[in-house]
């Protein structure tokens, strides 16, 4: 523990670039992957389809795919856009099922009623399926948010620096203890990002008791 | 030369086919490690996940270590169990295990509940004993979930192997980190493609063993 209080800015300056390294493909798929599920769940007869090519997407090993995307989307090799668009492409992929998951699970008796007050389709979605699908979305959000934190060190290897630098450099110089801080950050990075879900959750959904999730 | 034609040239390459560091060499390593690893996670998932699925008990405590286990970072846990252990297989595959074990239990759990309590019922009530019910009710209802966390675990375990190339287990991860050490793109990029064929062949394998399996299931309930 004196190691990581003698490299606090290292370890610091390291967690809250892997905080952004995951944060915003945490957004981004879920922002993405919302709409997705509410077509695929609308559209009984293109489920298979669209959330077939998603998932597929998911089979994709993350180092691999981070080697390959540079080639694919003409970023540098070295650049953290590689690891952000992997990590967005993987919370789709696992958020997009949830999501169809999450509007199947809204009853249609109520979708009904407000469809015969008169909503209209966009205010329907909004305002209706979207608060009563929340509590299942949320919970795809964790388990997204939990893997991506995870995930974000993989970037290490192919030189992209996040809290993994920590295992690659203390796994070269043959130090545990370094290689423990990083492991320990990791955690609690995955830790406090749940946390601000939930919280976030409270803030939206009053209403909802916390979903955990099955998987 | 383009990446594109470096890399076909790669895979054109004789000693790209041949000799310990030959593709079908590495594929077959890494084959071997996701059989190895998955069997081994499986003989302990698999009891323990029918014993929660089908008493109940322990859920809790399974679900809670799932989620831990998740929020672990593969590469931190296989770099530290490297330095702990040492040089060899035992590091690598213990990493791989311990992250097998989640999804595989999750799948056999969730699969045995997810069998109609009512069905149960009805097996127990006709005079089944508790094996009974596990074994000819249970788990052939349950079976396509239950396959689906081995799909999911073995998919893990076919990409988790190749980030273990980097604390010096074989497979067709090796493409990647010693494509990177020499700043080898082709070989790395090269190497990529296999590693994602073999992961959507495994997949689509585990799929059709899916869908067989939950095509019995409606036969049975009709």
């Amino acid at each position: 523990m004196t190691w990581a209080w003698e490299n606090r800015d290292l370890v610091l300056e390291l967690f809250w670039r892997h905080a952004w390294l995951s944060a915003i493909p945490v957004v981004l798929g879920g922002v993405l992957a919302v709409p997705i599920g509410w077509f695929a769940h609308r559209k009984p007869r293109l489920r298979g389809a669209v959330l077939g090519v998603v998932s597929l997407l998911y089979t994709i090993p993350s180092l691999p795919l981070l080697v390959i995307l540079p080639l694919v989307i003409g970023t540098g090799f070295l650049s953290p856009l590689n690891v952000l668009i992997a990590l967005t492409i993987y919370a789709v992929a696992i958020m997009a099922r949830t999501a169809s998951d999450a509007f199947g699970s809204v009853s249609p008796a109520v979708v009904d009623a407000a469809r015969a007050t008169g909503y209209a389709p966009a205010r329907l979605a909004f305002t209706v399926e979207l608060p009563l699908a929340g509590p299942v979305l949320l919970a795809g959000l964790r388990v997204v948010s939990v893997s991506t934190v995870s995930l974000v060190s993989i970037g290490a290897l192919i030189g992209v620096s996040s809290l993994g630098s920590f295992f690659t450099d203390g796994y070269q110089r043959d130090f545990t203890t370094e290689i423990v801080v990083g492991i320990v950050a990791t955690v609690v990075l995955a830790l406090l990002f749940d946390l601000v879900l939930v919280l976030l959750g409270r803030l939206a959904m009053p209403w909802a008791a916390t979903v955990r999730s099955q998987a | 030369m383009s990446v594109v034609s470096e890399t076909v040239d790669w895979f054109s390459r004789a000693a790209t086919w041949s000799g310990q560091d030959g593709i079908p060499n590495r594929l077959l390593e890494h084959l071997g490690y996701t059989a190895l690893t998955v069997g081994v996670a499986a003989v302990v998932a698999v009891p323990l996940g029918l014993y929660i699925g089908h008493t109940g008990r322990l859920r809790g405590l399974a679900v809670a270590f799932t989620g831990a286990i998740r929020a672990l970072p593969t590469l931190g846990l296989l770099t530290w169990f490297a330095l702990i252990v040492g040089i060899g297989l035992t590091a690598p595959i213990t990493a791989l295990v311990l992250l097998a074990v989640p999804p595989l239990l999750a799948g056999v759990y969730s699969g045995v509940e997810s069998v109609d309590r009512r069905t149960v019922d009805a097996a127990r009530a006709q005079g089944m004993t508790e094996l009974q019910i596990l074994a000819r009710v249970e788990v052939p209802l349950g079976l396509p979930i239950i396959l689906g966390g081995l799909r999911s675990a073995t998919l893990q375990v076919v990409a988790t192997a190749t980030v273990g190339a980097y604390i010096g287990l074989g497979g067709l991860g090796r493409y990647i980190i010693d494509g990177k050490a020499s700043s080898d793109y082709p070989q790395m990029l090269g190497g990529s493609l296999v590693v994602v064929v073999v992961a959507l062949l495994i997949d689509g394998a585990w799929a059709l063993a899916q869908s067989l399996t939950s095509g019995r299931r409606t036969r049975v309930l009709a």
